[in-house]
């Protein structure tokens, strides 16, 4: 049996997969920057100025304020998840980049940490685009919804991981499309995104808190933007550096198996 | 720049140099010179599975020189260039480069190492310029060094007119030359170079050629792996022939040829006449095909032999070659 929890030996050699992939992001910023801006405008005009003329409030907030958050986690979890399984697929699979790189100083481990703090680095480049335009309209409040953008690193690192676990064991890229739909899309809308949890059954909103990792990012998300700020807050960042920490570690060494043959 | 989440770990230690036997110092003194060895490997082995890709297998590769793997397909070539370049961790037995394990020292190693795949895994997201200079980074070089030595590689190579060219708009020869300009970035003192010349026209070989031996001049020690036989016997001070993971013969490739065939091959149309006189003149021959071949240190005397004796129909002598030498020992047989 594989050791799937040895600790990697990670140096900072990791931060020049890094920037070369910041460096390709930013070379074709025109791609990158406007996704991010038309999914803010969009999920706004489509579900807080559509759905929010009939649901005014929730628990007092106005309808727009509430989903403004989940926009935000949204996106994170998008951004990381599918840099890190199509993403990252491409280049293992079909450019061969990480059979190059580990022919330089840098190991397996190396380059993995690498292409997760990168998916983690785009969640915040994404929040960063996103905040002003949610800011525009007046649905996040200053100044608490800065700290969106180092929740969006952390958030990103999980979702980053989680989407790595999947890379390394898939047999095609098509397969890649399980994990998309099956946990993914779920989870956009059941995580307390668009409605309270409190309005799901009781079981399934022990199961949300208890493995949807989106659940625990839109409650902070929500606390930091509204804001609301409690107690709960430790114990959702608690619930997320622990998953991402054993998914980091796992993503590493399930890949490590994978290519180093 | 920020490095919460990691730390160095084996950046700043500087390894210790230990020889085969463990002792400090990796120098052999051979007949009072002092003769560097940069790999050594013994009863190497790697499994894959079932399969046993390379099998128990012994070498050492001395400095400024340039060494061949020769073998048929699947004879377990890139997986002992892969175990050399600490990408892939061999099964059992021991090897040493620079002195140092490949399990413990990888990066290293690796910092001192020039590497051309036998697949081409050039990045495609960036120019002939960018790959060069992306790859420097991962070697730590600074920029502005490594922007100059960019320039020079792809003068090196000839591909300065290309700098700025996307690498899916390379040709296929191209491609081999930037890979094998991206192999010298570190300015590396052992270059492994799996199959460095596949799918060139003759031109780009005799360039990479001539700048093969021009690093060698320069003190670098090349491993490389090679299907043409007249690139191994024309590069190589030493190579081995493998088969089926096993190393079946070593040597210069004029000792090889020397020993396993002879000086010259004389080849004579197949008749009733000639294998019947053959063998009643007692010369040991060949069939191949349509032809009769017989290896030989005086080819004047066999065709003397064979106008006088054995009414041949076509008759051509040769010099004999490394490819007599590789044919003889893995057989004729396509391998699957
Ligand atoms: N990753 C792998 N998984 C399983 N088997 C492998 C793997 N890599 C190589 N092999 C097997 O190991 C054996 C040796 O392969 P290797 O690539 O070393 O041959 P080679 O001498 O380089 O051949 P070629 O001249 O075709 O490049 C082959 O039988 C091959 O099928
Ligand atoms: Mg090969």
């Amino acid at each position: 049996m594989y050791r799937f929890w040895s600790i990697p030996r990670i140096t900072r050699r990791a931060w020049k997969v890094w920037h070369r992939n910041l460096v390709v992001f930013f070379r074709t910023w025109k791609v990158n920057f406007f996704p991010p801006l038309i999914e803010a405008f969009l999920y706004l005009f489509a579900i807080g100025m559509g759905i929010g003329t009939y649901v005014k409030e929730i628990d007092g907030i106005p309808y727009v304020n509430f989903i403004a958050p989940a926009i935000l986690a949204i996106s994170v979890m998008n951004s990381a998840f599918f840099e890190c399984t199509y993403g990252s697929y491409v280049r293992m699979y079909y450019q061969k980049s990480f059979d190059a790189m580990i022919a330089t100083p840098l190991s397996i481990e190396d380059v993995i940490a690498g292409e997760l703090l990168w998916g983690a680095t785009r969640s915040v480049l994404y929040v960063i685009i996103m905040l002003p335009v949610l800011a525009a309209f007046g649905v996040i409040s200053f100044p608490t919804y800065l700290l969106a953008i180092p929740l969006a690193f952390l958030g990103g690192l999980m979702f980053a991981s989680i989407a790595m676990c999947f890379t390394a064991i898939t047999p095609s890229i098509d397969t890649l499309n399980y994990p998309s739909f099956l946990l993914i899309t779920p989870m956009a809308l059941f995580s307390g995104t668009f409605f309270p949890l409190t309005l799901l059954p009781v079981l399934f909103q022990y199961i949300g808190l208890a493995f949807l990792p989106l659940t625990h990012l839109v409650a902070i998300m929500r606390m930091l933007t509204l804001p609301a700020l409690t107690g709960l807050l430790v114990l959702h960042l608690i619930w997320i550096i622990l998953v991402t920490a054993v998914f980091y570690i796992v993503a590493i060494n399930l890949m490590r198996r994978r290519l180093i043959v | 720049m920020f490095y919460p989440l990691l730390t160095g770990t084996l950046d700043y230690c500087l390894p210790q140099v230990r020889d085969f036997y463990g002792n400090i110092s990796n120098h052999w003194f051979i007949g009072g010179a002092q003769i560097q060895v940069i790999i050594e490997a013994q009863d190497l082995k790697k499994t894959f599975g079932d399969i046993i890709a390379v099998d128990s297998i012994s070498f050492s590769v001395k400095k400024g020189e340039v060494f061949g793997f020769l073998g048929p397909n699947g004879a377990g070539k890139t997986s002992t260039m892969k175990i050399i370049a600490c990408v892939s961790p061999r099964t059992s037995g021991a090897i040493r480069v620079f002195g140092m394990d490949p399990d413990n020292f990888p990066a290293e190693i690796k910092m001192r190492l020039g590497v051309v795949p036998q697949e081409t895994n050039l990045d495609p997201d960036f120019t002939c310029y960018g790959n060069l200079f992306t790859y420097s980074r991962y070697f730590d070089i600074p920029p502005d060094i490594a922007h100059q030595r960019t320039q020079e590689l792809l003068e090196f190579v000839q591909l300065q007119e290309k700098k700025d060219v996307a690498i899916e708009k390379l040709s296929g020869g191209m491609k081999r030359r930037l890979i094998l300009a991206r192999a010298l970035v570190n300015n590396p003192d052992l270059l492994i170079l799996d199959e460095p010349t596949i799918g060139l026209d003759p031109q780009a070989r005799h360039l990479i050629w001539e700048r093969l031996k021009l690093l060698q001049a320069q003190g670098n020690t090349i491993v490389l792996t090679t299907h043409y036989l007249d690139e191994a016997a024309r590069l190589c001070d030493r190579l081995v022939i493998m088969d089926n993971g096993k190393i079946l013969v070593e040597g210069s490739p004029v000792d090889l040829v020397k020993q396993y065939v002879g000086e010259e091959i004389v080849e004579v149309e197949k008749t009733e006449d000639v294998l019947s006189c053959l063998s009643g003149k007692n010369i040991p021959f060949e069939v191949i095909g349509e032809y009769v071949q017989i290896a030989t240190g005086s080819s004047r005397d066999v065709v003397r032999t064979l106008f006088d004796h054995c009414s041949p129909h076509k008759v051509l002598t040769r010099p004999a070659t490394l490819e007599d030498v590789f044919l003889k020992l893995t057989g004729r047989k396509l391998r699957e």
